[in-house]
């Protein structure tokens, strides 16, 4: 750690494993209620945790961003943060209006909005604690001597993601307006400037881990974003297929999102060249797993299995279907969930000092909890696909055909127990790296501050 | 690739966003001018607006669809008024478990019956906004051929009602059992008293007593004993 005001991320990162272990604690429910084990229905009916699971994703991963933020920021710039207290309170603000919001939701307060369920006056709160955020980042950014293109995409990303959020929240009479502005927070930030902070985040993580050179990483870095944002904008209109909005939108669509996996793809391929080109073999070999895992999974996630079913005449039939769940499940974990462990497993041992990602439980973790989710998409795939072919296609009644597939909802449980042991393991580890800068226990050894952390870390302190 | 300069990168991502971005918004202007015919925006009503606010203020797209988009727990609902009817739509928000006994649950809103009536009239808007075709007619098995086999004196209640939980002729509903040669089975005034008030006929039958007036009664009968036991082949 380079500099002391880094530390705040520590505090994003615990809240990151705190909702990620309530987020499966509501799937778990989801699951159970679909094969009949629904006695929670009166306390937490399916709309209720569904919401609670979707927006704790959601949550979690926006602290994960601010956290990855707080601890890049300041390395990037070489500079302590600028307002490290306002960084703190900023983190107890969002915990307060998250779980408000979640308490909420059990008393059917909210708005139905999907993924936007958050009600009203707490957008609001949002709001301000998105501001207070970006003004601590971009301060920090306009006072640093240096400038570098990573800390640059990350902020403009986070500062985009922000402005994006208002679109949200115009007031509509009309469920088709509604909606498309619903997709200009919602796609765009997934699909567009999420895109952007992955890239920023994965960048800085790379030229971290493999050595390489940061002109090269960063060149790279412009060309990903440049291809997602090429795609991604008028790959909204695939959200425009069947909700009120004009024909053209088919086309546009369609041919937009067909190209979206080019930029997932290669967002893989310079993830995975990159650790391959770079000399260094950084000891932290888990932090570069996650890494590359994050840019392979997300092109199988969000690229691949979002191009599944993104062509109109696929669209009409898969629409509204256990398909969308499919593609959803592994497109958020590839690309965000598993970036946001990347940046915790890299800076961990630099927050604390523990070299916990040289025990066997660090690399369980990650495979254990991958292999999880490939299968809990698989479960996912062939209950949506039968669901497809069944109701949409033979014309079966909704619920016939829920029986008929409820046999796959037992296949998603066992493959969700699997992924929960690798979760399970990811916080474990975060557990016994401790409080940042800690005293260690007798017998512990500190890890070798990384040879770039160095100089500059010497100059900070003096 | 040293043709390629961080500087043209640059360029590359800044050029195509603002063309990207900017044919979105044109496109996003011209949408903006077809939605007032393409939604029936001046059918909107007052009431179907409330149903609107209703639908969002439950959250019920945490369960079902509406335009497809929603959870995937509880049916699609952008076609329903057209599917099941008022009639139906009314019985279920009122008491969801006595609708399907026993089976997946649905909250009890304890709606009144003028926000019922508002959420039947948003469905009925919802019905008719122009979704370029979704969903679309199945096309495969039994439903692709069950339009030629209707009979013509199938009433629009039974298509509407009865099909949620019963089948006829494979299509249908799987909650209670299958129509196919009831007229063979039950005469005419069990009948008459059983869609009337079935528990009052079979103590403990899961199937609600439906508010359906005498008409659609008589039509129903007739309808219902017409299917004999030869006339399912």
């Amino acid at each position: 750690m380079k500099f002391q005001s880094q530390k705040v991320a520590w505090g994003f990162f615990a809240t990151c494993m705190l909702l990620l272990s309530l987020q499966l604690i509501y799937g778990f429910i989801m699951g159970f209620a679909r094969v009949g084990m629904d006695g929670l229905h009166q306390y937490i009916p399916f709309n209720a945790a569904r919401a609670t699971h979707t927006n704790l994703l959601v949550m979690w991963l926006l602290a994960g961003f601010m956290g990855a933020a707080y601890w890049i920021i300041p390395d990037e710039c070489d500079r302590e943060l600028a307002w490290p207290k306002l960084a703190w309170l900023q983190l107890v603000a969002l915990v307060v209006t998250g779980v408000t919001a979640i308490i909420g939701f059990h008393l059917n307060w909210w708005e139905g909005r999907k993924f936007l369920e958050i009600p009203r006056p707490l957008d609001f709160l949002v709001v301000i604690d998105v501001l207070l955020f970006i003004g601590n980042i971009g301060w920090t950014v306009w006072k640093a001597e240096k400038k570098s293109t990573t800390s640059m995409v990350l902020f403009f990303g986070l500062l985009a993601a922000a402005l994006l959020y208002l679109p949200g929240m115009l007031p509509t009479d009309n469920q088709t307006v509604d909606s498309f502005f619903r997709w200009w927070v919602v796609h765009l930030w997934v699909e567009g400037v999420w895109e952007l902070i992955m890239g920023a985040i994965l960048s800085y993580l790379l030229i971290k881990l493999t050595g390489v050179d940061r002109e090269i990483i960063e060149k790279w870095l412009y060309v990903i974003v440049g291809f997602t944002f090429l795609s991604g904008v008028l790959g909204t209109g695939h959200h425009y297929y069947f909700i009120g909005t004009p024909k053209y939108w088919l086309m546009v669509g369609g041919i937009f999102s067909a190209l979206e996996p080019l930029a997932f793809l290669g967002m893989a391929i310079y993830a995975f060249s990159m650790a391959k080109k770079g000399g260094r073999t950084h000891p932290n070999r888990v932090a570069l797993l996650w890494t590359v895992g994050c840019a392979f999974m997300s092109f199988v996630g969000a690229g691949f299995l979002g191009f599944a079913h993104t062509l109109p005449q696929v669209n009409m039939y898969t629409h509204g279907t256990l398909v969308t769940a499919m593609h959803g499940h592994m497109a958020f974990w590839g690309a965000y969930a598993m970036l946001v462990l990347a940046i915790i497993a890299y800076a961990m041992p630099l927050l604390t000092g523990r070299k916990i990602y040289e025990k066997a439980s660090a690399g369980f973790a990650f495979w254990t909890s991958n292999i999880g989710m490939t299968a809990m998409t698989l479960a996912f795939a062939v209950a949506g696909v039968s669901q497809v072919v069944l109701e949409r296609r033979a014309g079966m009644e909704f619920l016939t055909v829920q029986k008929e597939i409820e046999v796959h909802f037992w296949g998603l449980i066992l493959a969700a127990c699997l992924f929960t042991l690798g979760i399970g393991a990811f916080v474990w580890d975060f557990i016994r790296y401790g409080m940042p800068n800690a005293p260690l226990k007798s017998g512990e050894a500190r890890s070798v501050t990384p040879p770039e952390a160095l100089p500059a870390a010497t100059v900070a302190r003096a | 690739m040293p043709m390629l300069s961080k500087s043209a990168a640059k360029a590359f991502f800044l050029g195509g966003t603002a063309l990207t971005a900017s044919v979105f918004l044109g496109l996003t202007w011209d949408t903006f001018q077809q939605l007032p015919a393409r939604t029936n925006a001046a059918a909107l009503s007052e009431s179907a607006i409330r149903g609107k606010h209703l639908w969002e203020d439950n959250n019920c797209m945490g369960c079902h669809t509406l335009f497809g988009e929603g959870a995937y727990y509880a049916p699609e609902l952008t076609k329903v008024y057209e599917r099941r009817g008022p009639v139906f739509i009314r019985a279920q928000i009122k008491d969801p478990e006595k609708m399907y006994p026993g089976e997946r649950k649905m909250t009890n809103y304890h709606f009144t019956d003028a926000q019922i009536d508002d959420l039947i009239a948003f469905f009925e808007w919802a019905g008719k906004v122009d979704l370029n075709g979704f969903p679309a007619k199945p096309t495969l098995g039994a439903a692709a051929q069950a339009a030629p086999l209707v009979a013509a004196n199938r009433p629009a209640v039974f298509s509407q009602l009865c099909v949620t939980c019963h089948s006829l002729q494979g299509a249908g509903g799987t909650v209670g059992p299958a129509l196919d040669g009831v007229g063979s089975k039950f005469d005419a005034a069990y009948l008459e008293r059983w869609l009337k008030d079935p528990v009052a006929v079979k103590a403990d039958s899961k199937m609600p007593k439906l508010p359906l007036d005498e008409t659609q009664v008589t039509e129903l009968v007739a309808f219902l004993s017409s299917q004999k036991k030869e006339g399912a082949q």
